[in-house]
């Protein structure tokens, strides 16, 4: 089995390096072919390890591939760890990467970069398959950096374009806050344990749970909040919480297929899989818990209310993949983490599947993205709209499709959590639902509904787009549909993620909210009466009403609520606070440290400065040596007399 | 029979004679001298295999030994000799020798045979202060290296070189006679100059606190240790790329070096009463000169404050387990010993090939624009995308990202200092996003963006001998970061030892 799993990983890995190497020299239909059978291949194996795991029940796979280093009886080794939630996770991951590579066969038909494009998401998925499958957290961080890395080549892909090189590297610098906390938690999981093994951690966060802080405060902060914090930053980074989010809208300046894979379907998730997968140690800390809980509702409405006044089609959806992040971390601090789980797998299908129904919008319209040039596609594009429109009521929790149960479950469990903050929580997420139908049916009313908004040129070449667009869009619209009331029994009540998930009895909202399970059926008549269903209904109602019916109304209602609406334009001034405050100052504070310390301080006072210093005094010394006899004469007299005065006073 | 071979001495002396028959060719001979210069460093790289090949890693103790008489009324050795801590930078020397040769290949117009020559002598002595083992002979190669290195820059350096070469030597040379002055107080109480033997000398605590400051001054200005750092980025500035890549590839760990040779085992008391002031220097090194590298305008200071900023990390690894609780069990703090100095050693490698790589690419973009203001560039991807390639690739590894070399020795210290204090662990972390904002800051204003100008446009990507001198180090610098097992392999006994030597107190 191991093989299988090895291969999982490094086909994807060849193929990238295949393309990569040869970028300039293989023919186009040559780069693809590689790149698709190796992650196609990928697909076909996770999807075996699948079964495996669910249907033949096949132990959980513990073991090392090699060492990495072994140095002071500490030893670092590249291993997998196979269970559930890794089966699961490799699964989605593969399927949605080998989806979006046949999707850019259509989208970058006409770049330049395409072979590099290839290569870049070959190798972003062979790090994301590493990040999930690993069983210690050093290739954790590798793999955590590695997609970090794809990430940033990917938003700048358009390397001309001077807003898609700075997205990158704003996108690096503020995933690197976060696992600059991911570090030191890494660092401090090493310092108490010895040991970088999930299985042997694990074992031991009962002690860590006992060891208290040295040297913070009065010495009673307890270790393990300390870790899960600082784990939980990195997630923050990684998953783009508040208020470390605000690299994900801009990341649309990369080109589409990378926003449907890694930008939403996910890498964004790897800090939801990596809370997850870390249960056995946040299970301890309940501060840490509260801290997530507050920090995925905030980010889930507030997020979500930017989305409703976007004018960018991606950026809309963008928004929305935050605000949906912010439901997974929600569910994961009431530790709820098959919820989560749950909810980032039918949030991969649905979000993946409205970025390439987006795209191909975009690619139909040349490149525009603003939806007040949009409108009336429904007819001219049939397929992306039906499509489109199926990830739409999917995210907005239509009953029976796959977001309904994923975010109907988070919802309830947030309701029995007895956290400190849950009651925030619930508010937050009750609302949200409200706000995600609102933004949803507003971009898929103007983008598809109503009257044409752009010219009668653009509109005559405007047409479906090619199969390999297409077909992605339906293979991703039928899980979108599926995979909610096929996976809520087995993810939720049943033993896949048992092994993966720890969850204490006292915390166990999802136990407090379904005691029992009784099947599909009756559990989606049971979400009939959840006021979730009304509120979106109310959502998709009110966009209707406003943009389809009253269009003139939403000008109106801009300039009732102008403050309102320029909070939410202005996203809160985050951006702004992050640009003016920490990347001006910490420019102007480089400056200052360089003029005044380097500069001034050591080069200019000490080391000039003695220069000098011993410059003047030897100029000073040198009118000792005058070459005048009477000058020496003279100071030999006077030397004599001090000498003979000193000898007769003593 | 390679193995009888005095191979440390043929691998000092060899190039040195070359440096002496390519001089000796001179100008008139041009095309002879260059081939001479390559043919001899090819030949020194080559004789590192069998040194790494007999070198047997499960021992701590010195191989290849090598000891003449030298001047006997004295008991000054010619004694040579490596462990696991000398044979990696040995190794790394005779590369990068090898690279700066064929680098300057048809770079150089100005007096060629001199400068390799300079070069050539240079590399003997560097390998020279590796694998002496007699105080006195580490002292004549140490300050013998001073001269071509002086040289190199004086003569092929930049328009304000003079200042850049005074600076440099009087520093350097500031710390040497500190130095000396230590050793020859050594000397007076043990009678010998064997390091080995100042290793076992017992030393009161006074003793060991002046000749440890004398240790500091000197290494920290090798280092360099903020605040003694001033003269790197002036002499990075002014020297020619060969100049600027032996000097934070080699010459800085030569300073790092000295600690593990000589401060850490002679005087370990005095190492656990300083560890604050060194781990807090360390970290100052970090963070402010992180800082400081924000703001730099030209690309070599960028780089070169980049390098103060690494070489923080390497001071830090070798220091901070002293500063552990005197009530940590032992185990534990040999533990984070070893884990630092690995650290701190992985470090030095990396860096060598990290920083050389750097400024190997500045010295292609140079070569062609001859300007080294970063607003010069911008767009560089364009019309020399193989180019770009590697530069974002070393600018990765600059950052520690892992799967390079550039990771690996990051890592292991951060976990090292954790282990010690939270406090010395977060300051040290900072480098995650500092070392990623000055690096792909520069990289996002040279490499990407449109073309700036009709200068950038008309860029020639780089040639074959461009490439392979980088896909060397490229490689170097993957295979590191994805397997450090070997390179630690290597020096793991030879660090054992030392730590098992430094943790036992003298007094």
């Amino acid at each position: 089995m191991q093989y299988i799993y090895l291969s999982i990983v490094l086909f994807s890995l060849i193929g990238a390096i295949i393309v990569g190497l040869g970028c300039s020299r293989l023919s186009r239909v040559a780069a693809h072919s590689i790149a698709i059978t190796g992650v196609a291949i990928a697909f076909v194996l996770s999807l075996f390890v699948l079964f495996n795991v669910t249907l033949q029940h096949a132990p959980v796979y513990n073991g090392s591939v090699y060492q990495w280093a072994s140095l002071g009886g500490l030893s670092l080794e590249i291993g997998f760890l196979i269970d559930g939630l890794t089966a699961l996770m490799i699964t989605v991951v593969s399927f949605i990467s080998l989806l979006v590579h046949i999707y850019t066969i259509g989208y970058m038909r006409d770049d330049p970069g395409y072979n590099r494009f290839f290569s870049y998401i070959s190798m972003f998925t062979f790090a994301m398959l590493m990040l999930v499958m690993s069983n210690n957290f050093l290739q954790l961080f590798f793999g955590w950096e590695a997609v970090g890395l794809a990430s940033y080549l990917l938003i700048g892909f358009w390397f001309k374009r001077p807003t898609a090189t700075a997205a990158g590297l704003k996108a690096f610098l503020i995933n690197r806050v976060g696992d600059f906390g991911f570090i030191l938690g890494i660092a401090a999981i090493f310092a108490v344990s010895g040991s970088l093994d999930y299985q042997t951690v694990f074992q031991q966060a009962p002690v860590i749970a006992e060891l208290n802080v040295v040297g913070l405060g009065d010495g009673s902060g307890s270790m393990l909040t300390l870790i899960c914090i600082f784990l939980f930053i990195g997630a923050m980074g990684k998953s783009a919480q508040v208020p470390l989010h605000i690299w994900l809208p801009d990341s649309m300046e990369g080109p589409t297929p990378i926003s449907a894979l890694i930008h939403a379907a996910t890498m964004v998730t790897a800090g939801v899989f990596m809370v997850a997968r870390m249960s056995p140690l946040f299970e301890y800390s309940e501060t840490a818990l509260s801290f997530i809980l507050v920090i995925g509702a905030l980010t889930a409405l507030l997020m979500g209310m930017v989305g409703i006044v976007q004018h960018d089609i991606k950026r809309v959806i963008a928004y929305s993949t935050l605000s949906q992040l912010g439901y997974m971390v929600v569910a994961l601090g009431a530790s709820a983490y098959s919820a989560a789980i749950f909810h980032l797998m039918t949030h991969a299908f649905f979000k993946a599947l409205l970025f390439l129904a987006a795209g191909s919008v975009i690619i139909a319209l040349h490149h525009e993205q603003d939806m007040r040039r949009m409108g009336g596609l429904r007819k001219l594009m049939p397929v992306t709209y039906w499509t489109c429109l199926i990830g739409a009521l999917a995210l907005i929790g239509f009953p029976g499709l796959s977001g309904f149960y994923s975010k109907d479950m988070i919802i309830e469990v947030v309701g029995h959590s007895k956290l400190w903050g849950a009651g925030v929580a619930e508010f937050c997420v009750v609302v949200g639902v409200f706000v995600t139908a609102l933004y949803t049916f507003r971009m898929i009313f103007l983008t598809f509904h109503g009257q044409p908004r752009f010219d009668a040129h653009t509109a005559a070449q405007i047409k479906e787009s090619p199969h390999v667009v297409t077909i992605p869009l339906i293979l991703l619209a039928i899980p979108s549909v599926l995979v909610g009331a096929l996976t809520v029994k087995p993810l939720l009540f049943g033993d896949l993620l048992r092994n993966a998930l720890v969850v204490f009895n006292i915390h166990n909202t999802l136990l407090k909210a379904h005691p029992e399970f009784h099947g599909v059926i009756s559990y989606t008549f049971h979400s009939l009466q959840s006021p979730a269903l009304y509120l979106a209904a109310a959502g998709v109602f009110t966009a209707w009403w406003l943009y389809i019916k009253q269009p003139q109304w939403p000008a109106k209602i801009k300039t009732a609520l102008l403050p309102l609406h320029h909070i939410l334009r202005r996203k809160y001034w985050v951006d702004e606070i992050y640009q003016n405050g920490i990347a001006a100052g910490s420019r102007a504070l480089a400056d200052r440290l360089w003029r005044f310390g380097d500069a001034f301080i050591i080069d200019g006072i000490i080391i000039n400065g003695s220069a000098r210093l011993i410059t003047r005094g030897a100029d000073r010394l040198r009118n000792v040596q005058s070459g005048y006899l009477f000058h020496y004469a003279f100071a030999m007299i006077v030397g004599l007399l001090l000498l003979l005065g000193w000898m007769y006073l003593r | 029979m390679l193995e009888n071979w005095p191979l440390l001495s043929l691998l000092i002396w060899l190039p040195i004679a070359g440096g002496m028959v390519v001089l000796a060719l001179g100008e008139r001979f041009r095309s002879a001298a260059k081939i001479t210069a390559l043919a001899v460093t090819l030949l020194t790289f080559y004789l590192c295999i069998p040194l790494y090949g007999y070198f047997d890693n499960t021992q701590s103790a010195m191989q290849f030994i090598e000891q003449q008489p030298w001047i006997a009324g004295l008991n000054i050795f010619y004694h040579l000799g490596i462990d696991g801590i000398a044979l990696p930078l040995i190794v790394l020397t005779a590369l990068m020798t090898l690279l700066v040769v064929a680098a300057g290949w048809q770079v150089i117009q100005k007096r060629v045979a001199q400068y390799l020559a300079a070069f050539l002598i240079m590399e003997g002595l560097m390998i020279g202060v590796f694998a002496a083992l007699d105080a006195i002979l580490f002292y004549v190669f140490f300050e013998a290296m001073l001269i071509p290195m002086f040289l190199i820059i004086g003569v092929w350096g930049g328009p304000n070189r003079i200042y850049a070469t005074l600076k440099f030597f009087l520093y350097t040379f500031f710390g040497s006679v500190l130095f000396l002055l230590a050793l020859i107080y050594l000397h007076l109480q043990s009678g010998g100059f064997e390091i080995l033997e100042f290793h076992q000398l017992p030393l009161g605590a006074t003793q060991q606190l002046w000749i440890f400051l004398a240790f500091l001054f000197a290494f920290g200005v090798k280092v360099p240790m903020f605040p003694l750092h001033t003269w790197l980025p002036d002499a990075h500035v002014e020297a020619p790329t060969g100049g600027s890549v032996i000097l934070a590839a080699i010459t800085l760990k030569i300073g790092a070096y000295g600690f593990l040779r000589f401060a850490l085992p002679i005087t370990p008391d005095a190492c656990l009463q300083l560890s604050g002031l060194v781990i807090v220097l360390s970290l100052v090194a970090v963070v402010y000169v992180g800082f400081v590298a924000l703001a730099q305008k030209d690309l070599k200071k960028l780089i070169a404050y980049s390098s103060i900023a690494h070489m923080g990390f390497v001071t830090l690894g070798a220091f901070v387990m002293f500063a552990m609780l005197a009530d940590v069990a032992p185990a534990d703090k040999t533990a984070t010993a070893i884990l630092g100095l690995q650290g701190a050693m992985v470090q030095m490698v990396s860096h060598g090939f990290v920083s050389a790589a750097l400024f190997l690419c500045v010295g292609v973009l140079y070569d062609r624009m001859h300007t080294r203001l970063i607003g010069d560039y911008g767009g560089v991807a364009n019309s020399m995308p193989v180019f770009a390639a590697f530069m974002v690739l070393f600018a990765l590894a600059n950052t520690g990202l892992p799967g390079t070399s550039g990771f690996v020795g990051e890592f292991l210290v951060i976990l090292a200092s954790f282990k010690v204090s939270l406090w010395y662990a977060i300051p040290a972390a900072t480098t995650l996003v500092l070392g990623a904002s000055y690096t792909l800051w520069m990289i996002k204003r040279v490499v990407f963006g449109d073309i700036a100008n009709e200068r950038v446009a008309a860029l020639k990507d780089i040639d074959q001998r461009e490439f392979g001198i980088l896909a060397l180090l490229a490689i170097a610098v993957i295979v590191i970061g994805v397997w450090p097992q070997p390179l630690l392999d290597v020096m793991q006994p030879s660090i054992e030892n030392l730590v098992q030597h430094i943790l036992q107190s003298k007094l």
